[in-house]
């Protein structure tokens, strides 16, 4: 970036943000700060709050205390701006089994107006077109059906990618192709956060690391 | 993309998995079946008393079946989180609400007709022609409600554990007035003691009341109900 | 003795973090009475010993139902009541929702009312039942009000099955709120289909199914003692309720306190090693 040019807004900024599951503190006092383009690395054991994390920048989880802005919304009163923008990517796949690959990612796509081409274009650069694209999810691979529920993600041009352990349930193969994916989003202009145990891989592929432990963020080194 | 068209998609997705998983015809039609069998048993079998109360059967195991119908579409839905990836996508809820209300509309619907086959066949139940017009309006208003409802709280259901235990305790007291309504109106269209097709019109009036007061304020309420 | 208010902002309040004062006892006062309720106490004592001397003793007996008519003091100012209390529910849901700041006090005022009104309906249920078995020695009758007033009770039960079931206060709040608001569109829709449903049954007898005895005089002036009565009980009830339902959030608020303070010492030792 050229000295003239001024900082670009945040993609994420949340500042002491507490999160609550019922009683339960998951997030207590989570400050961080992405910027666009990044690849950033949450790393944290179970239960320290990553899934949260995620769900709360992704405007499903409310933000108890503190405050926080997301693509330049604030997470408090602006969540529904928030939603169309981010593409979350939990433990579930978001997919309905009884529909074949095509029908899923086209269902998605068409709920923000993405045209065929688009559409299919997502497929072909997830791998699910072709020879995938008529078999139902229900008969698919925990990898195969991660790569379709990105291929969703891909065709709703989510601007920030919030991924929870991503890589698990895929073979080498499959996370090498996860990777090449990642990095041709963040090269498209995509912020790509991901919460993994995977942290040699993982850590490969982050442009930054931060550390999760019980319910705070702090920048860690990679 | 309009909320029409997204409702549209909705709607469409939800018989398209009903067509690949044949869920409901193959476990919820069933089970309306058996129900009006059972009924019988309860009833001795009585045959003067079967007829005279042929329409309330019919209800009945349409709500029975309602709940079961509304679980089902939910369960679509929370299965692989997708209705958390619709709220995270940004769908309008009034969209949503409106899709899978169609959606269980149209199920609905069929599982009535079905209901009524079964009236006519078990229960000696005849279908007279001047009551045509007045039974195929009550089936439509009566099912629009229905599924308005049952859309509403089973949305606000599915997130939540004893959400099987809620959603009738929600449920049934909320579609009484289209138990009562549709049951008389079905009574006026088929004759039931000695009932005129011209009595059952005033309660088609009270379930088109029902159904827009439910389908209005279930599309604003839907969006809160299932928020975090 | 430090009072609680239900309308002060709790402290899970979004947007703003709030400081927290360094300690803090856990629990924050030492009962909901004041000296408020303490003059609404004694006046509803006063006015139910007022309405038992009215009505059981000023008062007539009935021409045809004697003294059983002396229950409907009670039946019918718990059934009024009731139905208030489900207005008040329906108003503070909206006041709730329409709110900028979206006070929880509000909620607190509906989940409160929500109860007690539940209460009420309950009550007028039996010592309904009680009256028809002593009047026409029946405990149920499918007349219009009745009928509502059952499903009136079981769609309120409803509502607050849905108070229960957890989240943050806010989350509860919304929710409550907007349940609160459709069983406002519900119970007319009960009402109307009832009343016509029961119109096309009426029964000709010499009691008017529907309850309503006629009374003039002294008989009247008891029901409206009773109603007074039963209002500030309901007024009093209400306000010991919502205070205890502020009492028990900003227990859970302190408890969030110190989880959270749990939480953060278990990051602190767990060290810096990346």
């Amino acid at each position: 970036m050229s000295p003239g040019t001024p900082p670009a807004a945040p993609v994420v900024a949340l500042v002491d943000v507490v999160a609550v599951l019922g009683a339960f503190p998951a997030l207590a006092g989570a400050s961080l700060r992405v910027e666009p383009g990044e690849i950033l690395l949450l790393r944290g054991a179970n239960g320290a709050g990553k899934t949260t994390l995620l769900r709360l920048c992704a405007g499903l989880v409310p933000v108890a205390r503190g405050s926080g802005a997301v693509l330049g919304f604030d997470l408090a009163t602006q969540r529904a701006e928030i939603r169309p923008l981010v593409g979350l990517l939990g433990h579930q796949n978001g997919l309905y089994a009884d529909l074949t690959v095509g029908e899923n990612v086209r269902f998605w796509g068409a709920t923000v107006g993405a045209s065929d081409e688009e559409i299919r274009a997502a497929m072909e650069r997830l791998d699910v077109a072709d020879r995938l694209a008529d078999v139902p999810v229900r008969t698919l691979s925990a990898g195969q059906r991660r790569r379709t529920a990105l291929a969703a993600l891909v065709a709703r041009r989510a601007r920030l990618w919030l991924l929870d352990e991503p890589h698990a349930g895929l073979d080498a193969v499959g996370r090498d192709e996860l990777d090449a994916t990642l990095r041709q989003a963040a090269a498209s202009g995509a912020t790509i956060v991901i919460a993994s145990h995977e942290l040699e891989r993982a850590g490969s592929l982050a442009t930054r690391v931060a550390d999760v432990v019980a319910g705070q963020v702090r920048e860690g080194r990679p | 993309m309009s909320p029409w068209r997204i409702a549209r998609l909705v709607a469409a997705k939800d018989l398209r998995i009903e067509r690949r998983s044949r869920v409901v015809t193959s476990q919820v039609l069933p089970f309306a079946g058996i129900t009006m069998v059972i009924f019988a048993f309860a009833l001795d079998a009585n045959q003067r008393i079967l007829e005279q109360v042929a329409p309330g059967l019919v209800w009945l195991a349409t709500m029975f079946s309602l709940l079961v119908l509304v679980q089902r579409s939910f369960a679509v839905e929370t299965a692989d989180g997708a209705l958390d990836a619709m709220r995270v996508a940004g769908v309008d809820a009034r969209a949503i609400y409106l899709g899978k209300a169609i959606g269980l509309g149209v199920q609905l619907l069929v599982l009535e007709v079905l209901l009524l086959a079964a009236a006519v066949i078990l229960y000696g139940e005849t279908i007279r022609v001047e009551g045509l017009v007045l039974l195929v309006t009550t089936l439509i208003s009566a099912t629009c409600g229905l599924a308005a409802v049952g859309t509403l709280y089973g949305g606000l259901a599915a997130g939540f554990k004893g959400r099987e235990t809620l959603l009738p305790l929600l449920t049934l007291p909320a579609v009484a007035p289209v138990l009562i309504g549709a049951t008389r109106a079905v009574e006026a269209a088929l004759g039931t003691a000695g009932a005129v097709v011209s009595d059952g019109w005033p309660w088609v009036g009270l379930l088109i009341v029902f159904a827009v007061a439910f389908g209005v304020g279930g599309s604003l309420a839907f969006g809160p109900l299932i928020d975090e | 003795m430090t009072t609680i208010d239900p309308h002060e902002p709790a402290a899970d309040q979004p947007p703003t973090a709030r400081g927290r004062p360094a300690a803090e006892p856990l629990l924050p006062a030492a009962s909901t009475g004041t000296r408020a309720t303490r003059v609404l106490g004694i006046a509803t004592i006063l006015a139910m010993a007022w309405l038992v001397a009215f009505g059981l003793g000023f008062s007539p007996a009935d021409r045809d139902q004697r003294e059983s008519v002396r229950i409907l003091y009670v039946h019918v100012p718990t059934i009024w009541i009731a139905y208030l209390a489900f207005v008040v529910t329906a108003v503070s849901s909206a006041l709730y929702l329409l709110g900028r700041q979206r006070s929880l006090g509000w909620d607190r005022l509906a989940g409160a009312s929500a109860e007690i009104g539940v209460v009420f309906v309950a009550v007028t249920l039996a010592v309904g039942a009680m009256w028809g078995r002593l009047t026409w020695g029946v405990f149920w009758q499918w007349d219009a009000r009745l009928t509502t007033t059952a499903l009136l009770f079981v769609t309120y039960v409803g509502y607050l099955a849905v108070r229960r079931l957890g989240g943050s206060h806010q989350q509860r709040a919304r929710r409550s709120a907007v349940l609160g608001l459709i069983a406002v569109v519900e119970i007319p829709l009960v009402h109307f289909s009832v009343k016509l449903w029961r119109s096309l049954h009426q029964q000709p007898t010499v009691f008017d199914t529907d309850g309503d005895v006629d009374m003039d005089g002294l008989m009247l002036f008891s029901l409206l003692v009773g109603v007074v009565a039963f209002s500030l009980l309901y007024v009093w009830l209400v306000m010991h309720r919502t205070r205890a339902m502020a009492m028990e959030d900003l227990l859970e608020d302190r408890g969030l306190d110190a989880a959270l303070a749990a939480r953060r010492a278990e990051a602190a030792p767990a060290g810096r090693d990346a």
